[in-house]
């Protein structure tokens, strides 16, 4: 299966920069499939973990308002350079996936 | 622009089980898909969202947040927003588009190491305020920017 998750983390000083960017639908369940007239039903990323060196740096929990594709960017402090980061996501079905990044 | 707001719960809270997990320790995804709050994302106004992610009805304007989003989106379907918070102790951040049926986007749990800042892309229904929530040692704060959202046209 293809990686959804494409991640940069790079360092300045001891702040830690995380870019994201994911592939995933997020349908909000509120779209009607033109053809059918029938609901598109709900499939949206509800958790984004961020660990560093197994630690938990952040925790997002989404609804299906993040726009398709999500992007996201954060930072935090501690991390040395050729640390990993490893950033997790988990859908309303289920679904899951995960990518690690070495911070450089 | 006045900031002048305070969102007071009224009544009790929808559920019981505000089980606020600040990020401590190692938590796999299945544990925390448990805990993903669901009435929140489901509250059809901001308070009530509050109420539920928070536990708490008062939020103050502060001017310790600064919100960056487009004065005039072009596209609704992506609106890039990214939540700066000035204050020390900052222990979340949550992102609302008041105009959206549910005005709850995302809620952005800030471990100890992890700075004030969240920057992502939203969805929003119509043009209304983008309300930035922060939770910081235990208080709740709260800012607003309008963000006018045109669907094809000539903006404004």
């Amino acid at each position: 299966m293809a990686n959804t998750i494409k991640m940069r983390a790079s360092l300045s000083g001891d702040v830690t920069t995380v870019k994201a960017l994911m592939k995933h639908p997020m349908e909000t369940g509120l779209r009607k499939d033109k053809k059918t007239g029938e609901a598109i039903p709900a499939h949206f990323i509800q958790e984004v973990v961020c660990e560093h060196n197994g630690k938990q740096v952040m925790l997002a929990e989404w609804g299906g308002s993040i726009s398709q594709n999500p992007y996201i960017s954060f930072m935090f402090k501690g991390a040395k350079a050729g640390d990993t980061l490893k950033l997790s996501w988990t859908d309303n079905k289920g679904e899951s996936d995960s990518a690690e990044e070495a911070i450089k | 622009m006045n900031m002048k707001r305070r969102v007071f719960l009224k009544g009790a809270l929808a559920s019981g089980t505000v089980a606020l997990a600040l990020g401590a320790g190692i938590v796999t995804p299945r544990a925390v898909l448990a805990a993903w709050p669901k009435s929140a994302f489901e509250a059809k106004s901001v308070a009530d969202a509050l109420g539920a992610l928070y536990g708490s009805g008062d939020a103050a304007a502060s001017g310790d947040i600064e919100i960056k989003a487009p004065d005039i989106a072009e596209n609704g379907a992506v609106v890039p927003v990214s939540v700066t918070a000035k204050m020390s102790g900052v222990e979340s951040i949550s992102i609302f588009a008041e105009g959206n049926n549910s005005p709850l986007t995302s809620n952005w749990k800030l471990g100890p190491d992890a700075e004030p800042y969240v920057s992502t892309r939203i969805k929003m229904a119509k043009t209304s305020n983008v309300i930035a929530v922060v939770q910081a040692n235990g208080k709740t704060f709260q800012a607003a920017k309008e963000v006018k959202v045109t669907i094809g046209g000539c903006g404004g």
